[in-house]
């Protein structure tokens, strides 16, 4: 008996946002990374014969998404190839003999660094968002990452403003609980 | 009694906080949320982790889907789904 399986009626509500945050830090795109999202379902859905229950539901489907990424980038590097690449250091007329200290690179601006430890917060905090019951992670990310008014949740989830409050509190309390371990 | 309508409980203290987290709370609830903060620890903790939470939350940048794509490629994987089932 496998230690883990595939149940694909569930992936898009417990995996796409995951699966969304991870390729939105890589790809920098927010249609490409949905196309690579949706890409990476359905390949996992032609290739279910294939899972072997080892790993999680959610690392294979990440496997299969490292796998569309790495793609992606072969397909625009080969385009890229193909067109000549031209930098003009100056081409304003009024600057010309000015040294180029414009376009030395700010140290406080942000690094690959600072993106991964972005990416690697942001996979802790989906993490931490899949241990809160359903409801409770479905309006704390509304609320909160996608920045919905009160008014359109309750309407749209069909509560009151003081029910929301109380989901509200409750996933942020779990949240913090969770998140204070590492960091906070 | 006009004590009591500043002096409020831990507990809308920290529904106040909650909300000032989104900006939705008004002037005279940030003023009953800071009197409360002078002398209740409770509080304090939960201010101080609350405010934290939003900041990690700030600076990781994190993205999710829009609902309507969601919607959208709930759809088409459900069709390749069925199509799968079949």
């Amino acid at each position: 008996m496998p230690k883990h399986q595939l149940n694909p009626n569930k992936w898009i509500d417990l995996y796409s946002d995951y699966l969304f945050n991870y390729t939105i830090a890589r790809v920098n795109d927010r249609e490409m990374a949905q196309d690579l999202v949706q890409d990476t379902f359905l390949a996992g859905l032609k290739s279910m014969k294939n899972f072997k229950g080892d790993a999680s539901e959610r690392t294979w489907l990440i496997s299969i998404l490292k796998r569309k990424i790495i793609d992606y980038y072969r397909k625009i590097n080969s385009k890229k190839g193909k067109a000549e690449v031209k930098i003009a250091y100056n081409n304003d007329s009024e600057t010309e003999g000015d040294w180029l200290e414009e376009r030395v690179a700010d140290p406080f601006d942000k690094t690959a660094e600072d993106d991964l430890q972005n990416a690697e917060l942001g996979n802790a905090i989906y993490e931490c968002l899949s241990k809160l019951p359903e409801k409770q992670a479905e309006v704390f990310k509304m609320k909160t990452i996608q920045g919905i008014e009160t008014e359109v949740i309750c309407n749209e989830l069909n509560i009151t403003a003081s029910n929301l409050w109380v989901i509200i509190h409750r996933a942020r309390t779990a949240m913090a609980d969770c998140l204070k371990e590492n960091w906070f | 009694m006009k004590k009591n309508v500043l002096f409020i409980s831990c507990e809308e203290a920290q529904h106040i906080c909650d909300k000032n987290q989104y900006g939705e709370a008004n002037w005279i609830e940030k003023l009953k949320l800071n009197i409360r903060l002078i002398y209740c620890r409770v509080t304090q903790s939960y201010v101080k982790q609350n405010k934290k939470l939003s900041k990690v939350i700030k600076n990781s940048e994190v993205k999710c889907m829009d609902n309507q794509c969601k919607e959208t490629i709930r759809k088409n994987f459900d069709k390749a789904l069925k199509e799968h089932n079949s």
